[in-house]
């Protein structure tokens, strides 16, 4: 194994049904090799681990056969070793080539800010989730056209955006506490299993508040940590065979063991706080002050309607129906802490701090109550919405309308246009529509808003386009240009679409130009996008002769983009040499 | 909006009116002018309340002069808050159209317990504990002493009321029980007794149905109502129930074991008293020969629970000799005690009459029917003069009191049944003498008699010809209304059998069959899946309740149906069951989504609404039929069939049914709502258990609907919760309107009422 190098006979699998192509695996620690038996067969493999994402295997005893899983970004190899422990071999090596890959990797990167490695994770989850913007990344970044830090300034949303999400959305409880924390027995001999992970002992904790106490009380003053749990679950047992009888005679014969079987004081003084702060409307406890025929003897006592409940032993005996409304609390309060439950002596103090915490915020006040009381919906009037309630009388004309719509604003989102987006109401938008009709009526119009020359300018521009391209489209709204053309060219375009609207952005956005190191930037975008310029002449001078048109037609705007910016550039480059001396701050 | 019924103007806070809600106006204000009593069904989510409101408001502005009262029973405290919720929103609309003209006072009673705010009283757990408590503070005798000697504790709040005098009133407004006590605080002042005190002053008070209907309570609170009053019973369905329950009281073992409790420490303050103070025994004897220790002139604070016998029924007339000295009294009561325990102890279940009971009582005990008759007076008395103020540790000789008086006062309507088990635990002993009340018009009759208009209304008052026959009055307005709906937004559903196509039921023989635990946990399984937020289910009792879940969990359809839904279940702890509900609102605002397990007859199928999003769909797992064969449910059909030749077979339908209308009716609140109703029983198919539902869930359940099994219901709810997922227009569009603006109100009225009846 110091040798960094492992050979085991295995068999390769590309899914989990896969029979298998049995053969020999060859690790290293920079990659791994696989050759099998049958030279014929194609399924050789040799992989760099840096591809590896992480690795995966089976357990032992888990009835299944001894795999070793390696994800990838498309996928997994699993090679079935012959035995456990040629898998733990295996694994160790992996594992340790794994994270050396992850050292480097993240060290390659940081070079130019210091990183979290939680923020290097979210970016390379980013570009792994997203092969656009991997692309992307790649073109510009890895060509030395942007910085990495460049690049990533101005994704500052999604960055933020799943930050945001992260924080939101916390893994909450599942809603099987109850029977993730029951014992099992498995009904032949006379044995009950149970399980214990951290996670389990910190369900238990959120679910019993008694048991938490106790084991801050007993643990590990009292008793060590295996004794507490083993006295639990004996309780627990003793509750699940519902032997109230029974579990009354253990409990006074121990009495640690009686914590565990008694009601839960702790819940019951917390539910009689929170009593006072539900909704009044809701609030069936105070019925029973007005309640004058239950007086104790009252009312008619056994007519069937009234339950029957055994006064003995009640103290002994939890029902389910508690449990269940019991666990529905605790999953809808959601999890106090996330944090690694590796102690339970620590979970359960941070979970009485933070409880303390908590039940101050909340205080008790019974004033504080307060009575939703939602008004009839229908009946309120409908006046005070900005926009006349949706009302369809035919629904087949109301969905082509609405198909119709999401086109339209389909071909709005493409370039050149812009959406204005109004706040204004009805009444608003007619008033002001009418004061400058009479105002037009008062004054006549005196200048037009345009020049006619420039308005017939723009009209034939824009006709002109249409004339031209209706001959190959207009068929159909939803085909575009870029459908007729052949394959290569259209991802081409896309391409050098999305690399120089990023481009652009960045230019634009370093305007103006404030310090030396913009001056780098916008000197290094000038040439990429100059670049870019060429190869969408190129791509225009290549295509066949009866799309040509078409291809200009869609470079041509993007082209104009481009000229823009160059034009500009030149300008402020001529501008500040003109100045000559540096002011103001301009480098 | 504004609008006229004949003569009155009427306010209503929305800008839109039902149509039924109009005729409703319309009916209501017919029997207030005819100054009679009306039995009015209307569908739940059709604003009855706010509609009832509205009217009897207007109608008492449009006539300044009449000391018109409105007398507002609820059922419970927290629908008591959505009353008092929805006057508020419809006293503002009025102060802002008529300016303080329109001001009232409208407040909410309910007991010390919800109402105290001394804060050392209410750490007392329950409600006699609390009343106790204040008695301990405010008694007359307590307070004489601590004028004396400051180390006394006293109520600063009540102190504080009292020293304010008659300038202690309530400014006008609509106070809910949460803003008595806020107000109640700020001043210093007992927000109880100002509210009992401001009860005679108010124009609408809203309190519980036993305010009214238990002579105990009644006696005290009611007592100074004017003739003139609206008494309002909403959600009255159950009145029956409530009537008879008010009038009845069993006696077990502790009760009596208690009783002698407190007869010995009765005894003992007597001789204490005889050596300190004889001289107070003397002067309650003087007073006892002249007459009963009348109420009138005691201090509010030392009121106690009234005489559990009707007014009328109570003899103005001195104490008979026997009993009125202190010692003569004790000795009576334990004689009495040592014959009812002596009966307690029994091998068989007897039933006998009043008359009859009263007779063996004279024979074996030697006591007289007067004498029982006044027993509860008398221990009052009694008590009052020994200035006991834990009176939450006498209940149980109360108790005795209560049925002595009781037994001595009726002679018809009544029933006792001495049972030594119950029926479905014979092997625990548990012996109960029960002194039965069977005629709900007995406790209801004094209000009839005593005010102007009686109106019971409720979502499920079918059969309406039944209630006038149950409860014994005449109404002038008598009618049900319909829904008209926009659309079909309730959705009612037979299912009658599972997806493997055997029958569903929990009829008796059926109920334990695992065959159809698995059928009725599947279909919610699969609903669940289907239904988006809250669901609710009712079943039939508790154990069967308890039992079901259990066998679900066992078989693991529980954990299936948590995995898309939380689970929060009605639990027989009313603090538990609170809380529950609590967060199955809020699992249900959280969009997380959640089911609740109720309980038909149980607390919250009594008065939780389940509108909107809270509850999508109400599966009703079986008929909720009562326990037939509970000795006191056989004896009250026994007494409806001779009294009123009511079949048992149909009295037991009706009242199975009503609870299930009651259940289902919970989820709909307004017609822009929606909700499934699911009847899971295959009886429910059958034409004479079926037609005993409210005609607005009839007019709903399609042919189609009536033999479905899972699957196909299935199909029905996600076809149904698409269609309503669509925008529809609110005013029903081109045919019938099915919601009423100010102008088309105003056509309607001239056009003529033709078409606007439902």
């Amino acid at each position: 194994m110091s040798s960094g190098q492992v050979v085991k006979r295995v068999k390769y699998k590309a899914t989990v049904k896969d029979p298998g192509t049995s053969g020999v695996l060859k690790l290293t620690q920079e990659k791994f090799v696989f050759k099998p038996n049958d030279p014929t067969s194609n399924n050789k493999l040799d992989v760099e681990f840096r591809f590896i994402k992480s690795h995966k295997h089976t357990k032992e005893g888990s009835g299944k056969p001894p795999w070793l899983n390696l994800t990838h970004a498309q996928g997994s190899y699993i090679f079935e070793l012959e035995s456990f422990a040629d898998l733990h071999v295996c694994r160790e090596l992996v594992g340790i080539a794994l994270s050396k890959h992850v050292q480097v990797e993240a060290t390659k990167v940081i070079s130019e800010e210091q990183l979290s490695s939680a923020e290097m994770t979210l970016r390379i989850k980013l570009l792994q989730e997203d092969s656009k913007l991997q692309r992307l990344h790649k073109e510009l970044v890895a060509s030395g056209k942007l910085t990495e830090s460049e690049f990533w300034a101005t994704k500052k949303k999604l960055l933020d955006q799943d930050e945001s999400r992260k924080l939101k959305q916390r893994i909450g409880f599942k809603n099987s506490l109850i029977f993730d924390t029951k014992p099992m027995s498995d009904g032949r001999i006379n044995q009950v299993k149970f399980q214990l992970t951290p996670e389990i002992k910190y369900q238990i904790f959120t679910l019993k508040p008694a048991v938490h106490q106790a084991f801050l009380n007993f643990v590990p003053s009292k008793m060590n940590e295996v004794d507490f749990w083993n006295k639990y679950f004996k309780a627990e047992y003793l509750h699940s065979t519902k032997n109230a009888v029974a579990a009354a005679a253990e409990a006074a014969e121990d009495e640690d063991l009686a914590v565990f079987l008694k009601d839960d004081e702790i819940l019951e003084i917390e539910a009689r706080k929170k009593v006072r702060r539900v909704d009044p409307t809701l609030d069936m406890e105070a019925d029973q002050g007005d309640d004058y025929t239950h007086l104790p003897d009252h009312g008619i006592f056994r007519d069937g309607s009234k339950e029957i409940s055994e006064a003995q032993n009640s103290l002994y005996k939890r029902t389910l129906l508690q449990d269940l409304n019991r666990q529905g609390a605790v999953v809808l309060e959601g999890k106090t802490l996330d944090m690694e439950m590796e102690n339970p002596r620590t979970v359960a103090e941070i979970l009485a701090r933070r409880k303390q915490e908590s039940d101050e915020v909340l205080g008790d006040e019974r004033q504080n109550r307060i009575s939703k009381m939602t008004p009839i919906e229908d009946l309120q009037s409908q006046d005070d919405h900005r926009y006349a309630p949706l009302c369809i009388k035919d629904p087949r004309d109301y969905f082509d309308f609405q198909q119709a719509n999401a086109v339209k604003t389909l071909d709005d989102s493409q370039p050149g246009m812009e959406q204005m987006i109004c706040s204004l109401g009805s009444e608003e938008a007619y008033g002001s529509l009418r004061a400058s009709i009479s105002k037009i009526q008062a004054t006549g119009l005196r200048d037009p808003l345009f020049s006619p020359e420039v308005a017939l300018k723009v009209l034939h521009g824009l006709t002109k386009n249409i004339s031209s391209s209706k001959y190959h489209l207009g068929k159909t709204s939803q085909e575009s240009v870029l459908d007729i053309l052949p394959n290569t060219t259209k991802e081409k375009l896309l391409d050098h679409w999305v690399c120089s609207q990023e481009l652009l952005r960045h230019f634009w956005s370093s305007y103006p130009v404030t310090t030396q190191n913009l001056v780098n930037k916008t000197r290094r975008l000038k040439d990429s996008i100059s670049q870019i310029y060429s190869k969408l002449e190129e791509i225009k001078v290549s295509a066949q002769s009866d799309l040509r048109h078409q291809v200009s037609l869609v470079v041509h705007p993007m082209q104009q983009a481009l000229d823009a910016a160059l034009l500009h550039y030149d300008a402020d480059i001529r501008k500040r040499n003109a100045r000559g001396s540096k002011s103001n701050g301009y480098v | 909006m504004k609008f006229d019924i004949d003569d009155v103007t009427v306010y209503f806070p929305y800008d839109n009116i039902y149509p039924e809600q109009y005729s409703y106006m319309v009916e209501l204000k017919r029997a207030l002018d005819a100054k009679g009593h009306c039995l009015l069904e209307m569908p739940t989510g059709t604003g009855k309340t706010i509609a009832l409101l509205s009217l009897i408001t207007s109608y008492v502005l449009s006539k300044p002069n009449s000391p018109l009262k409105l007398l507002y029973c609820t059922r419970t405290v927290h629908e008591m808050e959505k009353t008092l919720a929805e006057l508020r929103l419809l006293h503002e609309y009025q102060l802002r159209h008529l300016g303080p003209a329109a001001r009232i006072l409208a407040l909410g009673l309910s007991s010390r317990k919800n109402l105290c705010v001394n804060s050392r009283v209410l750490t007392a757990e329950n409600r006699d504990s609390v009343d106790a408590g204040c008695r301990k503070l405010t008694a007359s005798w307590v307070r004489a002493l601590a004028a004396e000697n400051p180390s006394v504790p006293s109520c600063e709040f009540f102190e504080q009321y009292e020293r304010a005098g008659s300038s202690a009133v309530l400014p006008p407004g609509v106070y809910t029980l949460q803003d008595l006590r806020v107000f109640g605080k700020e001043k210093g002042w007992c927000p109880y007794y100002l509210a009992r005190h401001m009860v005679q002053f108010a124009n609408v008070v809203v309190y519980s149905y036993q305010y009214l209907l238990d002579p105990k309570v009644a006696g005290i609170i009611s007592k100074e109502m004017q003739k003139e009053s609206v008494v309002v019973f909403d959600e009255a369905h159950n009145i029956d129930n409530v009537c008879i329950e008010a009038l009845s009281v069993s006696v077990r073992r502790q009760t009596i074991e208690g009783a002698r409790r407190n007869l010995t420490r009765m005894r003992q303050e007597i001789d204490k008293f005889k050596a300190t103070d004889a001289g107070r025994l003397r002067a309650e004897y003087n007073r006892l020969v002249e007459g009963l220790a009348l109420r009138g002139d005691l201090p509010a604070t030392d009121a106690w629970l009234a005489n559990p016998a009707l007014p009328d029924d109570i003899l103005k007339e001195a104490v008979p000799g026997n009993i009125r000295r202190a010692e003569h009294f004790i000795h009576v009561l334990r004689r009495l005690v040592q014959y009812l325990e002596g009966r307690l102890d029994t091998e068989n279940v007897e039933k006998e009459s009043p008359v009859s009971f009263v007779v063996s009582v004279l024979n074996h005990a030697g006591i007289d029917q007067k004498s029982l008759k006044f027993c509860y007076d008398r221990l009052h008395s009694l008590m009052m003069t020994l200035e006991i103020t834990d009176t939450d540790e006498f209940l149980h000789i109360q108790t005795i009191c209560d049925f002595a008086t009781l037994i001595g006062t009726y002679a018809r309507g009544f029933s006792v049944i001495i049972e030594p088990f119950d029926e479905r635990m014979p092997h625990i002993p548990d012996p109960v003498l029960q002194l039965c009340c069977h005629d709900a018009s007995l406790a209801i009759k004094p209000v009839f008699e005593r005010f102007q208009s009686v109106v019971i209304t409720s979502g499920t008052l079918s059969p309406i010809d039944l209630y006038p026959r149950l409860l014994n009055f005449n109404p002038v307005v008598s009618r049900s209304f319909t829904m008209s709906l926009t659309r079909d937004c309730i959705c009612p559903m037979v299912l009658t059998r599972g997806s493997d196509q055997l029958p569903v039921s929990t009829k008796f023989d059926m109920r334990s069959d695992l065959g159809v635990v698995r059928n009725y946990g599947r279909l919610l399984l699969e609903m669940s899946s289907v239904v988006p937020d809250g669901i609710v289910c009712f079943f039939v009792s508790y154990s069967y309740m308890d039992g079901i879940v259990n066998t679900w969990n066992e078989n693991g359809i529980l954990k299936e149906i948590m995995q898309h839904k939380l689970v929060f279940i009605e639990t027989q702890d009313v603090v538990e069951t609170t809380l529950a509900l609590d967060n199955y609102r809020k699992a249900c605002d959280c969009g997380r989504g959640a089911i609740f397990f109720s309980v038909a007859r149980g607390k919250v199928a009594e008065g939780i609404d389940f509108d909107r999003h809270y509850g999508r769909l109400v599966i009703m797992f079986g008929v909720p039929f009562q326990y037939t064969l509970s000795k006191i449910l056989l004896a009250r059909l026994e007494y409806l069939r001779d009294t009123f030749q009511i079949k048992e077979g149909d009295f037991l339908t009706f009242d199975a049914l009503r609870q299930a209308a009651q259940c289902v009716g919970r989820v709909i609140r307004s017609k822009a709502d929606y909700g499934m109703m699911i009847f899971a029983d295959k009886r429910y198919s059958r034409h004479d258990k079926r037609s005993k539902l409210p005609s607005w869930i009839l007019s709903h359940l399609h042919d189609a609907h009536l033999n479905l099994s899972t699957d196909m219901a299935l199909h029905i709810a996600r076809e149904f919760l698409r269609k309503m997922a669509q925008p529809y227009d609110k005013t029903g569009g081109t045919g019938k309107k099915t919601l009423l603006s100010q102008e088309d109100l105003q056509k309607m009225v001239i056009s003529g009422m033709d078409d606007m009846m439902f």
